[in-house]
């Protein structure tokens, strides 16, 4: 059997396809990306080396700047409005209700659906004269604060993050049930036996028992702000005014629109990097956290 | 011990009712799609806008089939993301197989290779592929190969975590009794794994059926065409018609909804397990 298991043959044809396939798609594509940062581009003419050039195009391009701190916002709305909601509905559902099961399923149905439905099904919610918010809103005597949601600047934004948040309170929201679900019972029960209220039990035995499942947490709902796409593309198209432009959909448009293959590369870099600083940062934090 | 319960009563209404709001909040758009699906515009306009349909046009529903060439997306969405899940299957159980059971000196280092994948994304490479994969444009390959390279990692991830659980004493006697490694991976190990299988079989579904950014950069011919994007040119195409746009987004979301009906429990823990790797 040990010869079996140190067969070269075999060893090859059961790892070389997947290696090859993930290496030649996934990975070696990013330097790839890395080396057409440094190009003068456009997909047709001859390419042209010219250094960081596109890197200080970007640091000093406003339209980008507003991009990132577009997605800083996001990520920010996420981890402190996003992320508490969910806490709050887990916390609930753990705690032992009836129909526990109905809502969990309930609340979770609209992460399983696609981005582009959603989007589409909120652009109908914000329709501005038969959308349900200002329907909502005129049916509440409120008819002064009804607008063009997606069309005005100052409201573009916040209009893309209430679907997002929408979507994926059900997601961060198992997760927290299912790490607070692991916690064994008799811990909480010997919290409740020494007097404890239900919100002291939660805030100071089961917060603080799922602190790695709220790293993951954090960590999944800053990179998925920093990479938004669809709803946006959809919903503004980074519009009005790039009032709602992220540097993905920046990145899209500087391949597809205005072919400039070199300064989107840089954007998708940036992108790489800006990831793995802020979950480098998380991780820091968090690990302090923990030590406490 | 009296007062105790009675707070606890005193909370339970006021949770229900905030689980209650939660639970319209998360559906009643769902519910919308699918009433305006079933409205004639003029029903819209005239004011019916939240209520259920007064006359059920059904036949907004045949026109996006005959007109939109939906039955055709969902087509194509199937076979891309069939196509997708047999390949993530079968080469990330075969590399999981080569990495904890057979013996050879770079298996780690080949571990961590995958495992880098869990830092990329697709945005990172979109411009990269779309030059590599030229000739592939408007294919379905376009789409199942990268959507299979970004399946891979946590595919392999979780499958790793499997089967190193998993004791050997039946791929043993197997061995024992001739059989050859193929034969040992393709009856026994397969098997045993079937749970885990399952679980990526699901993640590979929810993250390939609903993607976007690749399915609209590259396929742009009909013929080739994913239920997301059909679905999105369609409101394109029809952007003042309601109950069309309604009835396409219904269509594109029944699929999904189905499976969750039967596999709500394994979806959630799929997601709850994918998500472990952070």
């Amino acid at each position: 059997m040990e010869r079996a298991l140190r067969d070269k043959k075999a060893i090859c044809f059961f790892v070389l396809p997947a290696l090859i396939w993930f290496c030649a798609i996934a990975l070696l594509p990013v330097f790839q990306s890395a080396g057409y940062s440094l190009l003068d581009w456009d997909g047709i003419r001859d390419a042209k080396f010219i250094g960081v050039e596109n890197y200080i195009k970007m640091l000093g391009d406003p339209l980008f700047y507003k991009a990132v701190w577009n997605s800083i916002l996001l990520a920010a709305a996420s981890v402190f409005i996003q992320l508490p909601i969910s806490m709050v509905l887990a916390l609930v559902l753990a705690g032992g209700v009836r129909g526990e099961n109905f809502y969990r399923n309930a609340f979770f149905v609209p992460v399983i659906i696609s981005g582009t439905i959603i989007a589409h099904l909120w652009m109908k919610i914000y329709h501005p004269s038969y959308g349900l918010l200002n329907m909502g809103l005129e049916a509440l005597g409120l008819s002064s604060l009804t607008r063009e949601w997606l069309g005005s600047e100052g409201t573009a934004l916040a209009a893309c993050f209430v679907p997002m948040v929408w979507q994926y309170i059900g997601y961060h929201m198992l997760l927290f049930y299912s790490a607070a679900k692991s916690i064994s019972p008799e811990i909480i029960e010997a919290a409740q036996v020494d007097g404890a209220t239900g919100f002291q039990t939660a805030w100071r035995v089961i917060i603080p028992m799922i602190v790695p499942m709220i790293k993951a947490c954090v960590i999944f709902a800053i990179i998925g702000s920093l990479k938004s796409f669809d709803l946006i593309y959809i919903l503004t198209n980074g519009g009005p005014v790039h009032a709602s432009e992220v540097p993905s959909l920046l990145m899209y448009k500087k391949i597809f629109i205005s072919n400039e293959y070199g300064y989107a590369s840089a954007i998708a870099i940036f992108i790489i990097l800006e990831c793995l600083l802020f979950t480098f940062i998380v991780q820091k934090i968090f690990n302090r956290i923990q030590k406490e | 011990m009296k007062k105790e319960k009675r707070k606890l009563k005193k909370t339970g209404i006021v949770t229900t009712v905030l689980l209650v709001i939660v639970t319209v909040i998360q559906l009643f758009p769902l519910y919308w799609m699918f009433t305006f699906s079933l409205k004639s515009n003029k029903e819209i306009f005239g004011g019916n806008i939240i209520g259920l349909p007064q006359n059920w046009e059904w036949e907004n529903y045949t026109k996006v089939f005959a007109k939109a060439h939906l039955g055709r997306y969902l087509f194509n969405s199937m076979v891309v993301t069939g196509l997708t899940i047999l390949f993530t299957l079968v080469l990330s159980a075969m590399a999981t197989y080569a990495i904890v059971r057979l013996i050879w000196k770079l298996s780690n280092v080949v571990y961590f290779i995958f495992l880098t994948g869990m830092m990329l994304s697709i945005h990172a490479v979109l411009l990269p592929l779309f030059v590599n994969m030229k000739p592939l444009l408007d294919t379905y390959w376009a789409l199942i190969i990268p959507y299979v390279a970004f399946a891979m990692p946590t595919a392999i991830l979780l499958m790793t975590g499997t089967l190193e659980a998993l004791p050997k004493e039946l791929e043993e006697a197997a061995f024992i009794d001739g059989a050859n490694i193929y034969r040992v991976f393709w009856q026994i190990i397969m098997p045993l794994m079937r749970p885990i299988l399952s679980t990526v079989a699901i993640l590979t579904f929810l993250s390939s059926w609903n993607e976007m950014m690749l399915a609209i950069a590259f396929v742009s011919g009909e013929k080739y065409k994913t239920i997301t994007v059909g679905v999105n040119d369609m409101v394109g195409k029809y952007s003042t018609k309601w109950g069309l746009i309604g009835a396409g987004l219904t269509v594109a979301t029944i699929p999904t909804l189905v499976l969750y009906v039967f596999l709500s429990k394994n979806i959630q823990k799929s997601l709850a397990m994918g998500a472990v790797k952070g």
